[in-house]
Parts: structure tokens; C-alpha cells; sequence
């Protein structure tokens, strides 16, 4: 189930006429950039949580 | 114009790299008389390992030229790279951990290998293989091109220089196999990481800050054009585009070399989390295409001949050559460079393992323990030789074309594979149906695109939508596999031929 944590990395990433604009600019960055930049890491942040999680139902096997 | 200090550097970095993928070959030393050692690195990398060596595998030299040279040329479209390596590392996390349980379970080196094992069909793995192979042919093209790209622009004469790299590139495949490719990732990616951190730092500095280097981008090229009512427009183009490119890219054989080799499925999935750095950094990367045009390469009279001879792939080695002292630009050329050989050295090994197991040993003469590294071996030469000879006998723009297509046919095999971890519903001709209507559904669109676009308007219910036309095409690749499933499975069921079990899996 925590898998469902993957979903939100697909619609924040492909969620186009949501970012398709300049402000709020961020450093100089237009939203555009800024946010797909930031959606990244932030991905990986879920991407991690779903394995940390996992991983602790799942024991010692390699 | 020559670049003495520049190509020092660049040659330096180039001979230090090729003399480690020489040694590279008695790292964790195995018997390199076995397909699984010479191809496979014996299922022997740990976490860092695979991040650099996917890392380096997945974000080629040819990326590097290619996307920030789309933004200079098209604008905001090129960054759809940043949300298709977004993308990428779900699919990588539900998908393959699952898929190298079972390859390791039955000692499956290639994806078409768990097919016939799954499906007890020969004839599916072949053609799954041979789109792997088709596909794989003008990426390795590409990379020479990408190489191609910034030996020129240090002003160095002809073919030459290319055609000795990849005669060494050969060797030390040969002799090392995926080991050679592993260990000079991990210098090829450190330079990459190092060139685009001191190029976000340096050069923007140089333009005035990030503001006003977006403020001298054009507006039709800053953000997407907002589509007309009854239209996707741009947008379904932006994110087709990227959901299509995630879906294929694992597909790639040397994708799939490159996850087979991981020690264990933890690995794998560890590397979902930690592989997006890299994205970061691609979408840094992109930008260079906004910094080259904000700092107005493209009309300075000592970059005029390259912008004539590359187009807007010279944007990035210009810029490059501009910003930066003639040392410093050796070392981002020497980063692109070897991006190119670590890509196009484990393409070359992926194809040769797909070859012996999946053609040679099937369709032309039965497998012998000893023989198959040998043959596996020579086929990665024919690899790259043939891919050098498209280089220098083909027009560039052929290659990329092909590269276009490649990526249509090879996202056919996506039901085959990625469903095939979860599921047995399917039957393995109705799997082979589908990817044949794929391919020539993809083919046949890409024609009508007269090979130049990725992205065909569908007209739907008096709705347009822009589409990927590799996404449009597995749908109803699916679509045709599910459907022909259901009616052959009723009629003339399939399963016995299933060699794994449901616990190889998880």
C-alpha cells in the first residue's frame, strides 16, 4: 500500500498547465524551472520513504 | 581557431580513462571466460557502484549535447527532460527489483532471455531482442556524435581522433568487459558534477544572475505555448513526452545490463531514491542552452563555422569555450567525452549479450559454455565498428532520426517486460502481436511526422491531443496484447510453458 506514495512523483512531475508559468520566480528562476527542479528531489524524497518502509517489514534478506 | 591548453587537458583526461578501463578488468577479478563475469560484471555491484555506473549509463554524452541544444533552439520544450528522470525512478522501483529476482533465480543476462523463460516462446524473446539491438544501434551513433561534437569545436582535424577512441573503446571492452565501463563512470560523472557546478556558479555570474539571463530569453521560448481551446496543445506534447521517454528508457538493453549487474534488488531500489541527483544536474544542464543563448554565442565570429557545421548542438561547446579558461573547458570536453565512451561501451556489451544468448544460442548454434563469452566479445566489436562506420558514411541527421524511431520501437516491449513481473495473464503470441502493431502503428506515424517529429496531433470526439507517439502506440500495444489474451489463453492457453514460479519474483 505504501506504494501509492509513487503516484504523487507521476502528477507532480506531469501536472504541466499547474507549473506552465513564470511567477512566483524564485531566485531568478521562473516557476517553470524552479518547481520542475524542486520536483526532483522532492520525488526522491517519497521514493525513499516508500523503500525505508518496506524495507523494515522486510527483514535481513539481501 | 585551436585550443592548446584545452586539448591538452581534453587528451590527458582521455588517455587517464582509457588506461583504467585497461585495469579495470582485474577489479574484483572474475573469469572473464564467463558471459555473466565479462557481461555482467558477475551480479557484483553494490549501491555506489550501480549510482555511478547507471548514472553514467543513462545520462549520456549525446544528452548532454542534445538537450541544453534544444532549449537553445526551442525553448521550454527541452526541458522535458527534467520531468521524464522524474519520472524514471517509480518505474525503475516497481518494476525491476521484481525483474532481477527472476534473472537471477534462472541466470537470465538480458530482458528477451526472461521472456522465453516466462513464455516458453522463442520468438517473443527474438523480436524483444532484435528491437533491443535495432534500438541500440544509432544511441551508440549518437554518443560518436556527441563526441564529434566538442573534438571539433576544440578545432582537432577530421575523424581521426573519433575513430581512435573507439578502436581503444573496442579493446578494452573486449578485455574487460562491464567492469571497463563501471570504473571510468565513476570519473566521467565526478567531471560532470564538477563542470556543471562551477558552470551554474560561474557563468551566470558572468551574465549578470539567473534574473537576467531568463530576462534575454524569448518569451516564446521562456514557457510553453498555452494551448487553443479544444486542443492539449503544447502541454499533453510536454508530458506525453516524458511519460513516454520514462516508460522506454529501462527498456534500453544497456538499461537493463546496467540494473542486472546490481548485487541485490535492495540496490536497485536504494538507487531510485539516490539516481535523481542526476537529474538535478541534467536539469542544471538544460539551462546551459538559456546561458549560451543570453550570452549571444551564436552571432560571435569565432563560433560562426561550428553553429554552421553542428547547429544547435555547437551551442553548449561554445559556450563552454567562451566562459570558461582554455584548461577548465578541457575538462568539461574531456567530462562530455568520456560520457560518450562509458554509454556506448555497455551498449555495445548489452547488445553482444542479447546476441549470444538470445539469437546465436537459439537460431544459429546451441550454446557452449566456453564459446558464449567469446562470441559475446566479438559481437561487441561488430558494435562498435558498425557503429563508427554509420558515423562516417551516413549523414548525422540519419542517425538521429534513427534514434527517433528507436525509441518507438523499443517502448513496444514495455507490456512484455514491465507487466510480465506481475503478471501471467498475458499469452506470449498475443504479446508479439501487439508489439508488431506497435511498431508499425509508431513507424507508420513517425513517417507521416516525414521522421523529423516525436509528436503526432490526434483528433479525438472533435478533441486534438498532442501525443508522444511511442505512448499513443503502446497503448494500443496493450490494448491488442490484453484483448488477444483474453481469446487465445480460452482457446489455446500458454502457461505451461512458464519456467518461473510466482516466488522467483518476490
Amino acid at each position: 500500500m505504501i506504494k501509492l506514495l509513487l503516484l504523487p512523483v507521476l502528477a507532480m512531475a506531469l501536472c504541466v498547465p499547474f507549473f506552465n508559468r513564470v511567477s512566483p520566480v524564485l531566485f531568478g528562476f521562473p516557476l517553470f524551472y524552479w518547481y520542475q527542479i524542486v520536483a526532483v528531489p522532492a520525488g526522491a524524497l517519497l521514493i525513499f520513504i516508500v523503500y525505508l518502509v518496506e524495507e523494515r517489514g522486510r527483514g535481513d534478506e539481501a | 581557431m585551436s585550443y592548446p591548453a584545452a586539448t591538452i587537458m581534453f587528451l590527458a583526461l582521455l588517455g587517464f580513462v582509457i588506461v583504467l578501463g585497461f585495469i579495470a578488468g582485474r577489479w574484483k577479478a572474475g573469469d572473464m571466460n564467463s558471459i555473466e563475469e565479462w557481461g555482467l560484471g558477475g551480479r557484483r555491484f553494490g549501491t555506489w557502484v550501480s549510482w555511478f555506473l547507471l548514472g553514467g549509463d543513462l545520462y549520456t554524452a549525446y544528452t548532454f549535447i542534445a538537450i541544453p541544444a534544444l532549449m537553445f533552439g526551442a525553448g521550454a520544450i527541452g526541458f522535458f527532460a527534467v520531468p521524464y528522470t522524474v519520472v524514471i525512478y517509480p518505474i525503475l522501483y516497481l518494476v525491476f527489483p521484481r525483474l532481477w529476482r527472476v534473472a537471477r533465480k534462472h541466470g537470465y543476462i538480458t530482458g528477451p532471455e526472461f521472456l522465453r523463460g516466462r513464455y516458453g516462446n522463442r520468438w517473443l524473446a527474438l523480436a524483444v531482442g532484435v528491437t533491443g539491438i535495432v534500438a541500440t544501434m544509432p544511441y551508440i551513433a549518437l554518443q560518436l556524435i556527441g563526441m564529434q561534437t566538442v573534438i571539433g569545436a576544440l578545432g582537432l582535424p577530421g575523424h581521426l581522433p573519433l575513430v581512435i577512441a573507439f578502436a581503444v573503446l573496442g579493446a578494452f571492452t573486449f578485455t574487460s568487459g562491464l567492469r571497463a565501463p563501471a570504473m571510468i563512470s565513476i570519473v566521467k560523472d565526478l567531471l560532470i558534477y564538477l563542470t556543471v557546478i562551477v558552470a551554474v556558479i560561474v557563468i551566470p555570474a558572468q551574465l549578470g544572475g539567473f534574473a537576467a539571463m531568463f530576462g534575454k530569453i524569448p518569451p516564446v521560448k521562456l514557457l510553453l505555448a498555452v494551448p487553443e481551446a479544444g486542443s492539449g496543445g503544447a502541454y499533453s506534447g510536454y508530458a506525453t513526452l516524458a511519460l513516454g521517454s520514462a516508460m522506454a528508457l529501462f527498456l534500453y538493453p544497456h538499461s537493463m545490463t546496467g540494473i542486472l549487474s546490481a548485487s541485490s534488488p535492495r540496490v536497485i531500489r536504494r538507487n531510485a531514491a539516490l539516481l535523481p541527483a542526476y537529474s538535478v544536474m541534467l536539469g542544471l544542464l538544460a539551462l546551459m542552452g538559456f546561458m549560451a543563448l543570453a550570452a549571444g554565442v551564436k552571432t560571435m565570429p569565432e563560433f560562426k563555422a561550428g553553429f554552421a557545421h553542428y547547429g544547435p548542438s555547437f551551442a553548449v561547446p561554445a559556450l563552454i569555450l567562451h566562459s570558461f579558461p582554455g584548461w577548465f573547458a578541457g575538462v568539461a570536453f574531456g567530462a562530455i567525452a568520456i560520457g560518450a565512451l562509458v554509454p556506448a561501451a555497455i551498449m555495445a556489451i548489452a547488445a553482444a549479450n542479447i546476441f549470444t544468448r538470445d539469437i546465436c544460442a537459439q537460431f544459429i548454434a546451441a550454446a557452449v559454455p566456453g564459446r558464449e563469452a567469446l562470441i559475446a566479445k566479438c559481437f561487441a566489436i561488430f558494435m562498435v565498428v558498425g557503429a563508427v562506420a554509420f558515423i562516417l558514411v551516413i549523414p548525422n541527421t540519419y542517425a538521429v532520426q534513427l534514434q527517433l524511431l528507436g525509441g518507438m520501437w523499443i517502448i513496444q516491449t514495455f507490456p512484455a517486460i514491465a507487466f510480465s513481473v506481475y503478471t501471467r495473464f498475458f499469452n506470449g503470441w498475443a504479446l508479439l502481436v501487439g508489439w508488431a502493431v506497435g511498431i508499425g502503428c509508431a513507424t507508420w506515424l513517425v513517417a507521416l511526422n516525414h521522421f523529423a517529429g516525436a509528436v503526432y496531433p490526434f483528433h479525438m470526439l472533435g478533441y486534438t491531443l498532442p501525443s508522444y507517439i511511442a505512448l499513443a502506440t503502446v497503448l494500443l500495444n496493450a490494448a491488442v496484447a490484453a484483448g488477444l489474451s483474453v481469446v487465445l489463453n480460452a482457446v489455446a492457453p500458454d502457461v505451461a510453458g512458464d519456467e518461473t514460479a510466482a516466488g522467483d519474483y518476490a
